[in-house]
């Protein structure tokens, strides 16, 4: 019945009434749920910090170290962390672009390096794990007890960075199987690099995602 | 598909540029904690806080606009990924924190 009004009504099937593909569309939806998740780690973060404001210990006084510098370093570490980020997030967009030109080699070349800067994110985020499980003077940092402060301190830690970092994780993942794909000519054959620019939505959304766990856990 | 993509890259590395100095003015004011900005108490947090607050929503429009394609897409398609998030967000914080804060009060 429906059928002869399809032209007229962009809503009427057969259409992108959103002028983006149903793949583009997919990927922004999941990615508002997902920052719907996000948001509701970090608003129960806050919940606990405003409950025990009174010993709920101060970020920069717990993450102070440095690679291969003495003595005391805020923000330092977390902030490099951050800028390592925003730099693969600049290589994607530029493989993105270049994916609009069809120039596979240089999509081929920002891909690597957006997949080199995951990866130094995540050896980062090892790093910096290890140093918060290390704890302080012999107390380590667990689940259940940590030198610092309130235990939901040390939970919140783990659940929220480890929940990014897995996010970065897959991330990594399926750049690398994209990169592939990239390098097999698969775009190049279907005539558009479209899958480049949904991996490169993800990509950019687990940055937007550090952007706010950087303010509200570190910063604030 | 109307894709209004340029041959040149300058305007990805503008953006970089934004947000790597809006990074480290947040870690420069994280590091010297300029006691101004610390004393000042604005609905319920420090000053500093609606700075650090205000700089991280400036460098997500960036990355939602620009690095994403957002600013691109039809207004349709903006807004149905914008306003959910504007309601909802927002609406969670006011009622959680309200409540923690109650919660300190109580114990």
């Amino acid at each position: 019945m429906e059928q002869n009004v399809e032209n007229t009504n962009s809503w009427g099937g057969n259409a992108k009434p959103f002028n983006a593909s149903y793949g583009k569309l997919m990927m922004w939806f999941f990615l508002m749920t997902d920052a719907l998740t996000f948001s509701g780690f970090l608003a129960s973060y806050g919940f606990s910090r405003f409950k025990y404001a009174d010993i709920w210990p101060v970020a920069e006084d717990v993450f102070t170290h440095f690679p291969f510098m003495h003595g005391d370093h805020p923000l330092l570490f977390v902030a490099l962390m951050t800028f390592t980020l925003i730099l693969s997030s600049v290589t994607m967009v530029l493989a993105v672009n270049y994916g609009h030109q069809m120039e596979r080699k240089k999509v081929i070349l920002w891909l690597s390096l957006t997949i080199v800067g995951g990866i130094l994110f995540l050896g980062s985020q090892a790093w910096e794990w290890s140093h918060f499980i290390h704890g302080l003077d012999g107390v380590p940092a667990t689940l259940i007890s940590n030198p610092y402060g309130h235990p939901l301190f040390a939970d919140y830690f783990f659940f929220i960075t480890g929940f990014h970092g897995f996010h970065v994780f897959s991330g990594v993942v399926i750049l690398i199987i994209i990169l592939i794909n990239v390098i097999k000519g698969t775009y190049e054959e279907r005539g558009h690099y479209e899958m480049v620019e949904k991996v490169g939505l993800y990509w950019h959304f687990v940055d937007l995602v550090w952007v706010f766990v950087f303010t509200f856990f570190y910063l604030v | 598909m109307a894709e209004q993509t340029t041959n040149s890259n300058w305007w990805i590395w503008k953006v970089f540029w934004i947000l790597l100095a809006i990074t480290a003015l947040e870690v420069i004011l994280g590091i010297y904690k300029p006691t101004f900005l610390i004393e000042t108490i604005l609905v319920g947090t420090k000053l500093i806080n609606h700075i650090f607050i205000i700089l991280t929503l400036v460098k997500a429009a960036y990355i939602v606009m620009v690095f994403m394609h957002l600013g691109k897409e039809k207004k349709s398609l903006r807004w149905a990924v914008i306003a959910p998030m504007l309601i909802l967000i927002p609406y969670l914080l006011w009622l959680v924190l309200i409540e923690g804060a109650y919660s300190h009060l109580m114990m």
